[in-house]
């Protein structure tokens, strides 16, 4: 699709709303199946629309405000698009006595945009994660959901930028 | 692969041998850790190339991808099963080698042992590495021995063992007092006999009863649940298929892994399809009429929902928000049914108890305290991992020998134990006894077993405020005192670490931290205050040179800091003073000097500079009296 990613920032097309669907189909009413639908949803979308979640609450037969509740209780569930790539700094406690605050700074910088944010290209969103459990490695990041023994900010990002060029 | 399912504990039995004679014709087998750890370091490459080479030399070679093998430090590992020879740091392009020389001819390669950091010689098995030779592992003995997604390996070495005894020559009740006898206490925290929950859940009626393995590792730091999880899953699914055998009326059981560890999801749905394949889970589970199953949960990034009760919540769909006890959710847990609920490695504990024994596991650690402790050793030690050890190991062992000693050497200042609930263990407990009760004694707790080992490059205050920090951001905010108070002592402690403490900082954090931990809610909540509460009571000094003499003794906190340019050095290049945002750098007879009035002290300037001449020094202070501080800077 060549249209820019800002433009489609807070439409919900048709295609979204079909891949909804297929991922509601696989649930009944059942509530304790809430917290894994809006990460199926998530999962297929990026991120959770209020669209979305208004129908995820007609499916489980709840109030727009109940699932919204619950979604932004959980820190996994965003409610804005997220970038392409997901760079994820462990800021644990292991990392932490190892310098992960300098790693945050320096991806900060090189991005130029703060943690938690993502750049206007969409393709980076920068995010701290409490603990990835991989303290023995400390400190760590995590791309797109890989754990990277690569400390320095600048490699970080290049090497997402070239892995994607060979694509 | 067989698709029968077993009927029977004879079924099993059958099954073993098989798998072992099929084991004993394969000419060799290599054992290569895939932990995420590991992983992170390229080992599915390593299992890729090493089974091409050995095809390539028609060697019937069997690589066997594992869970964590403990020393993530040294990752890659590579174990050959047959001689017991031990690579670590391997590469990828090791892999011809591996597979010629020490698999096919038997010889070393010497690069790839690892060697003695003092004597320089080097270790060729597992057993002479100090880190592995002095732990003792019984939840641990498959994690990174087997391949976590093969049923047959499992069962091959002795897996489901414990829960065909159980459930054909013991009844509940027994069972029961096996695990009371063994006095069992919960690894997750808190140190609660998991007999007397068992016992409670089994007493009260219902039609459905429910065991939760809680798998919400939250705390920082910590990392054995999901090495377990993802190292060993058929043990935790036979520890609570025991569970439900022993609390009777329980079909259903879930699994809450944390939404950050994908890969022990993974294993163990895999571990749990398998399982019912062989009729492990599921309807008449070894023909015996137990009927149970389990769900995995995937946990969606909250730290509370470690709390029992917040959990179950969370399970149900909803806020994940604890709930005041009683009722104790063994009466009224999920859905409002009794339950059980188990931490990872209590569970995986029940398996070998009823295999060997409560005597036997009383044999190992304190009377208090029986059987072992896995521990993340993370921090500034030689030797990062997983360990298990007996309890009752000193502190000082687990640093020195099996953690090879503090990084470059430095002094050992402190042993942050149990995470965010946890405290600080200071030089003078080195040699303290570590189990559930000698460390309440002095202030810390077991947590589920985070050890963070610092130096004396690290600042107390400041890992204090870093737990805080952690605590405020994930406090649920149901009750006041561990919302509105956490938030509080991060203020205080925020202003201590940037130079803006003030006389009677630590009195209240003192008074702040006990009302937290006598009213709130929930036992993560009551716990908040540890970290602050202990480093005030062994680092007390460190605090008061914050506050009065504005001098962070380890020289961490860089808000304390003063910057100086080192002329000699410097190019006069100009760089940091266009990235000072203060104009606090002046040019002055042809030098650039540093105005100290003006510097906000954010370090921006070291990070430009070129020539590295920028210092920061910490310097101390004459003690003052805080008030006529800040008179200076507003002149």
């Amino acid at each position: 699709m060549g249209t820019c990613a800002c433009e489609q920032k807070g439409q919900f097309t048709d295609e979204d709303t079909a891949a909804v669907k297929s991922v509601l189909d696989g649930y009944g009413q059942k509530e304790g199946e809430l917290v894994h639908a809006l990460q199926d949803v998530q999962h297929a979308l990026g991120y959770l629309p209020k669209e979305a979640m208004e129908m995820i609450a007609d499916s489980f037969n709840l109030s727009f405000a109940h699932i919204y509740g619950v979604a932004s209780f959980y820190a996994h569930f965003y409610f804005a698009p997220r970038g392409k790539n997901i760079i994820k700094v462990c800021t644990g406690t292991a990392c932490h006595v190892r310098g992960a605050k300098d790693i945050v700074i320096g991806l900060e910088e090189e991005l130029g945009i703060e943690a938690g944010g993502t750049t206007d290209d969409m393709e980076f969103t920068l995010e701290t994660v409490s603990c990835v459990g991989c303290c023995a490695l400390a400190p760590v990041v995590v791309v797109n959901e890989e754990v990277v023994k690569e400390k320095k900010p600048k490699r970080i990002v290049s090497s997402v930028r070239g892995s994607e060029d060979d694509k | 692969m067989t698709n029968k399912r077993l009927k029977g504990a004879k079924d099993l039995e059958l099954l073993r041998k098989d798998l072992l004679k099929g084991r004993e014709e394969e000419s060799a087998s290599v054992r290569v850790c895939c932990g995420t750890g590991c992983r992170a370091s390229g080992s599915d490459k390593i299992v890729e190339s090493l089974e091409r080479e050995a095809a390539k030399a028609g060697l019937n070679i069997r690589v066997c991808p594992t869970g964590c093998q403990g020393l993530c430090e040294k990752g890659p590992l590579v174990v050959s099963v047959v001689d017991g020879t031990f690579y670590h740091k391997v590469d990828a392009f090791d892999a011809p080698k591996i597979v010629d020389l020490t698999l096919g001819r038997k010889e070393k390669i010497d690069r790839l042992l690892l060697s003695d950091p003092i004597t320089g010689e080097r270790a060729q098995t597992e057993e002479e590495i100090p880190f592995y030779a002095k732990q003792e592992r019984v939840v641990l003995k498959n994690c990174g021995h087997i391949d976590p997604e093969s049923i047959e390996d499992y069962i091959a070495a002795g897996g489901y063992k414990a829960l065909a005894k159980a459930l054909t020559g013991m009844t509940p009740d027994e069972v029961l007092s096996e695990i009371k006898a063994a006095r069992l206490r919960g690894r997750g925290g808190a140190g609660f006999d998991a007999g007397v929950k068992w016992e409670g859940a089994r007493r009260v009626k219902s039609d459905v009863k429910y065991i939760i393995c809680n798998g919400d590792e939250g705390d920082p730091g910590a990392f054995m649940d999901r090495s377990v999880l993802e190292g060993d899953p058929h043990a935790v699914i036979e520890g609570m298929i025991i569970a439900a055998y022993a609390v009777g009326d329980s079909k259903n059981g879930y699994i809450y892994a944390r939404g950050e560890y994908p890969l022990a999801v993974k294993n163990m749905n895999i571990a749990i399809t398998q399982a019912r394949e062989l009729g492990l889970l599921g309807k008449n589970i070894l023909g015996s009429g137990l009927n149970f199953d389990v769900e995995v949960k995937k946990g969606a990034g909250a730290f509370i929902c470690g709390e029992s009760t917040a959990l179950m919540y969370s399970i149900e769909g909803k806020r994940g928000m604890p709930r005041p006890t009683p009722p104790r959710s063994v009466e009224k847990g999920l859905y409002g049914k009794p339950t059980v609920l188990n931490n990872v490695e209590t569970l995986a504990c029940v398996p070998p108890i009823i295999e060997k024994g409560a005597d036997w596991f009383r044999s190992i650690g304190t009377k208090g305290s029986p059987g072992t402790k896995i521990f993340a050793l993370t921090g500034k030690v030689k030797n990062t991992g997983l360990i298990e050890v007996p309890m009752g190991i000193s502190i000082g062992e687990i640093i020195y020998d099996i953690g090879g000693g503090i990084i470059d050497d430095r002094e050992f200042k402190a042993a942050q134990i149990g995470g965010p609930s946890g405290g600080c263990i200071p030089k003078e407990h080195l040699d303290l006894e570590v189990d559930f009760d000698s460390l309440s004694e002095v202030g810390a707790m077991m947590g589920s077993g985070g050890l963070v080992i610092m130096d004396e490059s690290d600042c107390m205050v400041e890992i204090a405020r870093y737990f805080l920090s952690f605590t405020q951001v994930e406090s649920c905010g149901k009750c006041p005192p561990c919302r509105i108070g956490t938030s509080e002592m991060l203020k205080i402690l925020t202003d201590i670490v940037e130079g803006r403490g003030k006389e009677g900082d630590i009195e209240r954090l003192e008074e702040i931290g006990k009302r937290i931990q006598e009213t709130a809610l929930c036992g993560l909540g009551k716990s908040a205050p540890n970290p602050v509460l202990s480093t005030i009571r062994y680092f007390r000094d460190e605090y008061e040179a914050h506050i009065l003499k504005d001098f962070c003794p380890a020289g961490a906190c860089v808000s304390l800091g003063h910057y100086r340019i080192e002329s000699s050095e410097c190019l006069m290049c100009n760089l940091c003073v266009e990235v000072c945002a203060f104009d606090a750098i002046i040019e002055k007879r042809g030098s650039l000097y540093i105005d100290e009035v003006y510097c906000d002290k954010c370090g921006a300037c070291i990070g430009v500079c070129p020539t590295n001449c920028i210092v920061r020094e910490f310097v101390e202070k004459p003690a003052l009296a805080k008030s006529g501080k800040g008179e200076t800077k507003d002149e």
